[in-house]
C-alpha cells in the first residue's frame, strides 16, 4: 500500500462522499437507533432511556403485527409473481421475434412511470362500483358483482379458521397460533401486488433477457448434440445459468417490498381493518401525526432490520464472486 | 460471446446499483485515466455545489417601498378558495403596512399532512415561521403547546376585545389552563367549519316523497326506500378513514347529546356507558348503507356519487355526510340541485373545527406578526376571507362583508344563523377535540371495525383508547 500520487488523489476525491455517507447515513442510523430506546414521545425531544421499552409496545400493537403479516404477503407474492413472469417474457422476447424492440419497450415501459401514478391509475381499475347495479374498472369490464368482488376494498383475510379442518388438529399439537388472523392472506393486499407486478415485471424481463444473451450459444449447441429436449435445454443448461440474475433480481424487489409506501398510499392508505397497510405508514403516522418519535425510529429500525436480512447476505456474496473474478 | 457477458454483467451492476441508489458509472464502463478523473472532480463539485444550495430561511425581501421586514407564515392553502381568500388578506396587510411583508409558505396536501412533519421539523430545530396554520383544539395544544413551543396571545384577545366577540365554546377549544389554572389562549381561529352535515340531492328527494332525515330512525326509513329504488343511500368516502370516523362523531353527538359528547374527551362520560353501546349499535346499522368501494375513494369522489352523469339521470347516491367544504365541491362542479341538514339528531349541535394561527416563541418578527394576527382575528379580515373558503367567520361581530368584496353564499348565511344559536362541540377528526395520539387510537378503532364490524370489540378500543390518552382510569 504505497502512497503514490495517484492513489492520495484518489483518496481526496472520495473523501468527501465518504464523509457525507458516513454523516447522512450511518450516523442518522446509529441516531435512529440511539432514539429508538428513548422516551420521546412529543415534540419535545425527551432522552430519558427507556431501554427496549418502544420495542414492546409496538410488537404488542396489533397494527403492526398485521403490517409484518401484510409485508411478508406481499413480498411473497410480488417477488414470485414478477420472477415467473420476467422470465416468461424474456424467454418469448429471446425468439428473436419480428419488432423486438417494440415489444421490449411497450413492456418495459410502466417502469418509468412512478408508483404514486401506477397507484392512482390501479386503483381506479380495482375500484369495485358502489354496488351490485353499478360495478365498475374491472368489475364493469368482466360484467362481475361488486358486492362479491371487492378487489382493493376486500375486507377478508384467508386464514385457517375454526371451520378449517385442521384447526383443531393444529391447536392438539400445539401449533395454534397458526390459527390467527395475523398468519393469513388478506385479499386487498393481492390487488397492490397486481400493481407492483405491472410495473415491475418488465424490469426483470431486462434482466432476464441480458442473462439469456449472455449464455453462450455453443452450450446449448452441445446439448443438443447430445440429444437433449428443448425443455431440457432450459431446465438444466441455461437456468442454472441464470441464477445470478435470479438473485440479484430478487433483492432488488425484495427491498422495495420492505419499504413500499408510496404504492399503498395512492392505492388504499390502511385499508379496511388495516388489510392493505404498511410498517412504513405505520411509522410515519406513529411519527408526524401522533408525536411519538421514540416508537417510530423503532419501527424504521425493525424495517432496517428486515432489510438487512436481504440485503446483507447478497452484498457478501457478491463480494465473494468479485473476488474469485 | 465475451463482450456479452461484460455487457451483461455491467448491466446487472448499473441496475442494482441505481435501484440501492449509488451509480457508478466510471466503475462500470470502461473509461480512461484522465476522463475518470474528469468525472470524479465534476460529481464533488456538484456534490460541493448542492450543499451550499440549499437554503431554509428566506431573506427578508426589499420591495419598492424602502425597507420591508419579511414575515413568514405557513399554511397549506394551495389552491382555489381557500388561496384567494388567504391572499386576499395578505394583500390587504402588505398594502395597510408599508414596512412588513407577509409571505405565505404554502406546503400543499389536504388538511395539511404534509405540512404537519415540515413544520414539526422546523420547529424542532428551533427555526418555526412567524406564524402557522394549524387546526385549533388539541392539534395545537398537545403538539405545539404542552411542550412549550408557543407564546400565548392574552394581550391580544384582551386588546381587541375577542373574550367577548368569540363564542364560549370557541374561546373553550382555543385555550388551555397552566399549572397555576390561569386559562391563556393559544391561537387566533380565522374560519369556522361544521363537520356534521348531511348533504343530500334534491331532486331525489322530491322524485321518491322523501324528506331528510332528522333523527336516524328516519334515516332508515329513507335509506330503504332508497336502496329499493337502486340508490345507495349513504356516500362515505373513507381512503384515510377519517370521513369514517366523522361518521362515528356525529352519531355520538347524536346519542349523547353535546355536553354528553364534550365529556367523552374530558371524561366525564364514561365510554363503556349503554348510550355508547346504542350509538356503535347505530353505526353498526349505517354502515350497511353505505356503497361498496368506500374505502377506495376520497371525499370528494363520494361527494361526486350525489352529482348526476347527466341532467335528469339518477345519480350514483342520495346523501354523504361531509363537513361543510363538501358545498365548494358542489359549487366547483357546477352542481346546484344539493340541499342540507344538520346530521340525524344533531340539530342545534354545531360540530366545529377551525383553522388558526398561533405564536411561535422562536418567532423572529412578534411585533408584526401580532399585527397580522390581529387583522386575522378582526371581523373586517374574517369577512375578506371566509366568503372565498366556504366557511363561517369565527368572531361574532363579523358576518357582513363592505359592499362590492365577495359576499357570503347561501349555506353559509344559514350555518351563522345556526352558529349564533347552537351549543358548539370540537370534532374528534379535526383535531379540536382530542390530542393526535388518542384521535389515531379512535381511528384505528374504526379501521378495524370498518373490516369487522362487532360492537363489543370496537366499545372495547375506544375504552382502552381514553386510558391510554391518559383521560380515563
Amino acid at each position: 500500500m504505497r502512497l503514490t500520487r495517484d492513489r492520495v488523489i484518489s483518496l481526496l476525491v472520495i473523501a468527501p462522499s465518504i464523509l457525507a455517507v458516513a454523516v447522512f447515513v450511518y450516523g442518522l442510523i446509529i441516531w435512529t437507533g440511539y432514539i429508538s430506546t428513548v422516551k420521546w414521545d412529543t415534540l419535545r425531544p425527551d432522552y430519558t432511556p427507556v431501554g427496549l421499552g418502544n420495542y414492546a409496545s409496538i410488537f404488542a400493537n396489533n397494527r403492526f403485527l398485521i403490517d409484518i403479516r401484510n409485508t411478508v404477503v406481499f413480498t411473497i407474492c410480488f417477488i414470485a409473481a414478477s420472477l415467473t413472469i420476467g422470465l416468461l417474457l424474456a424467454n418469448m422476447i429471446d425468439r428473436r421475434i419480428r419488432g423486438e424492440g417494440i415489444f421490449r419497450s411497450i413492456i418495459v415501459f410502466p417502469m418509468a412511470v412512478s408508483f404514486i401514478v401506477t397507484g392512482v391509475v390501479w386503483k381506479w381499475i380495482l375500484s369495485p362500483g358502489q354496488d351490485a347495479a353499478h360495478p365498475q374498472g374491472i368489475n364493469q369490464l368482466f360484467g362481475l358483482d361488486p358486492t362479491r368482488n371487492r378487489w382493493l376494498t376486500d375486507a377478508h383475510v384467508v386464514y385457517i379458521g375454526p371451520d378449517s379442518p385442521v384447526y383443531q388438529v393444529l391447536h392438539s399439537i400445539g401449533l395454534g397460533f397458526l390459527t390467527s388472523p395475523n398468519i393469513g392472506v388478506p385479499i386487498a393486499m393481492l390487488s397492490i401486488v397486481l400493481a407492483a407486478v405491472w410495473q415491475m415485471s418488465g424490469f426483470v424481463m431486462i434482466l432476464y433477457l441480458a442473462g439469456l444473451r449472455a449464455i453462450p450459444e455453443d452450450l446449448k449447441e452441445a446439448a443438443r448434440v447430445d440429444g437433449a429436449s428443448e425443455f431440457r435445454i432450459f431446465r438444466h443448461v441455461v437456468f442454472p445459468l441464470l441464477t445470478p440474475i435470479t438473485l440479484s433480481a430478487m433483492i432488488i424487489l425484495g427491498h422495495i417490498s420492505l419499504k413500499i409506501y408510496d404504492l399503498t398510499v395512492a392505492m388504499s392508505m390502511s385499508g379496511p381493518g388495516f388489510a392493505t397497510d404498511t410498517p412504513a405508514l405505520f411509522m410515519w403516522q406513529t411519527t408526524f401525526r401522533d408525536g411519538l418519535f421514540g416508537r417510530g425510529a423503532a419501527v424504521a429500525i425493525i424495517m432496517l432490520a428486515l432489510v438487512a436480512i436481504v440485503v446483507v447476505p447478497y452484498l457478501i456474496w457478491n463480494r465473494r464472486q468479485e473476488v474469485e473474478a | 460471446m465475451e463482450s456479452r457477458l461484460q455487457v451483461a454483467t455491467a448491466l446487472h451492476r448499473i441496475t442494482f446499483r441505481c435501484a440501492i441508489g449509488t451509480p457508478n458509472v466510471s466503475e462500470v464502463l470502461p473509461v480512461k485515466l484522465a476522463s475518470r478523473r474528469m468525472i470524479a472532480v465534476i460529481s464533488v463539485a456538484a456534490l460541493v455545489a448542492s450543499a451550499c444550495s440549499s437554503n431554509a430561511t428566506p431573506a427578508p425581501s426589499s420591495g419598492g417601498g424602502g425597507a420591508q421586514t419579511a414575515i413568514e407564515v405557513v399554511s397549506w392553502w394551495t389552491t382555489g378558495g381557500e388561496a384567494s381568500g388567504f391572499n386576499a388578506i395578505i394583500d390587504k396587510f402588505n398594502a395597510d403596512n408599508p414596512t412588513l411583508k407577509v409571505t405565505n409558505s404554502a406546503i400543499a396536501g389536504g388538511a395539511g399532512s404534509n405540512a404537519q412533519a415540515a413544520l414539526q421539523n422546523r420547529v424542532l430545530a428551533g427555526t418555526p415561521p412567524d406564524s402557522f396554520q394549524v387546526h385549533m383544539g388539541h392539534e395545537l395544544l398537545d403538539t405545539y403547546v404542552t411542550p412549550g413551543y408557543m407564546d400565548n396571545l392574552d394581550d391580544l384577545y384582551a386588546a381587541n376585545g375577542w373574550t367577548t366577540q368569540f363564542p364560549k365554546g370557541v374561546l373553550d377549544i382555543v385555550s388551555a389552563k397552566d399549572a397555576a389554572g390561569t386559562t391563556h389562549y393559544y391561537s387566533v381561529p380565522l374560519d369556522i367549519h361544521r363537520a356534521n352535515v348531511i348533504w343530500y340531492n334534491k331532486t331525489v328527494f322530491t322524485a321518491n316523497n322523501l324528506t331528510a332525515p332528522t333523527t336516524w330512525d328516519q334515516f332508515f326509513t329513507v335509506a330503504d326506500a332508497l336502496k329499493a329504488k337502486g340508490i345507495t343511500p349513504l356516500a362515505v368516502g373513507d381512503n384515510g378513514i377519517w370521513a369514517n370516523g366523522m361518521l362515528l362523531e356525529s352519531i355520538l353527538i347524536g346519542a349523547l347529546g353535546a355536553d354528553g359528547y364534550n365529556g367523552l374527551w374530558t371524561g366525564k362520560t364514561d365510554w363503556a356507558g349503554a348510550n355508547v353501546t346504542a350509538a356503535l349499535t347505530t353505526y353498526q346499522k349505517v354502515l350497511t348503507y353505505v356503497n361498496t368501494d368506500h374505502s377506495s375513494l376520497s371525499w370528494d369522489q363520494a361527494a361526486d356519487y350525489l352529482i348526476p352523469a347527466s341532467a335528469g339521470a339518477q345519480p350514483k347516491a342520495a346523501m354523504t355526510l361531509m363537513g361543510d367544504w363538501a358545498a365548494g365541491e358542489f359549487d366547483n362542479k357546477k352542481f346546484a340541485d344539493y340541499g342540507w341538514v344538520a346530521a340525524p339528531g344533531n340539530d342545534k349541535i354545531y360540530d366545529a373545527l377551525a383553522d388558526s394561527f398561533g405564536l411561535p416563541s422562536k418567532a423572529t418578527n412578534k411585533d408584526g406578526i401580532k399585527k397580522f394576527l390581529t387583522l386575522l382575528g378582526s371581523a373586517a379580515g374574517q369577512d375578506l376571507f371566509n366568503p372565498y373558503k366556504g366557511s363561517i367567520p369565527a368572531n361574532s361581530t363579523a358576518g357582513a362583508p363592505p359592499t362590492g368584496a365577495k359576499q357570503y353564499s347561501t349555506y353559509q348565511t344559514w350555518a351563522m344563523a345556526e352558529w349564533k344559536a347552537d351549543a358548539i362541540v370540537p370534532s374528534v377528526e379535526h383535531g379540536a377535540a382530542a390530542a393526535p395520539k388518542w384521535k389515531g387510537a379512535f381511528e384505528a378503532a374504526v379501521t378495524v371495525f370498518v373490516a369487522t364490524p362487532d360492537v363489543a370489540t370496537l366499545q372495547t378500543s375506544l375504552v382502552q383508547a381514553c386510558k391510554d390518552a391518559g383521560v380515563c382510569k
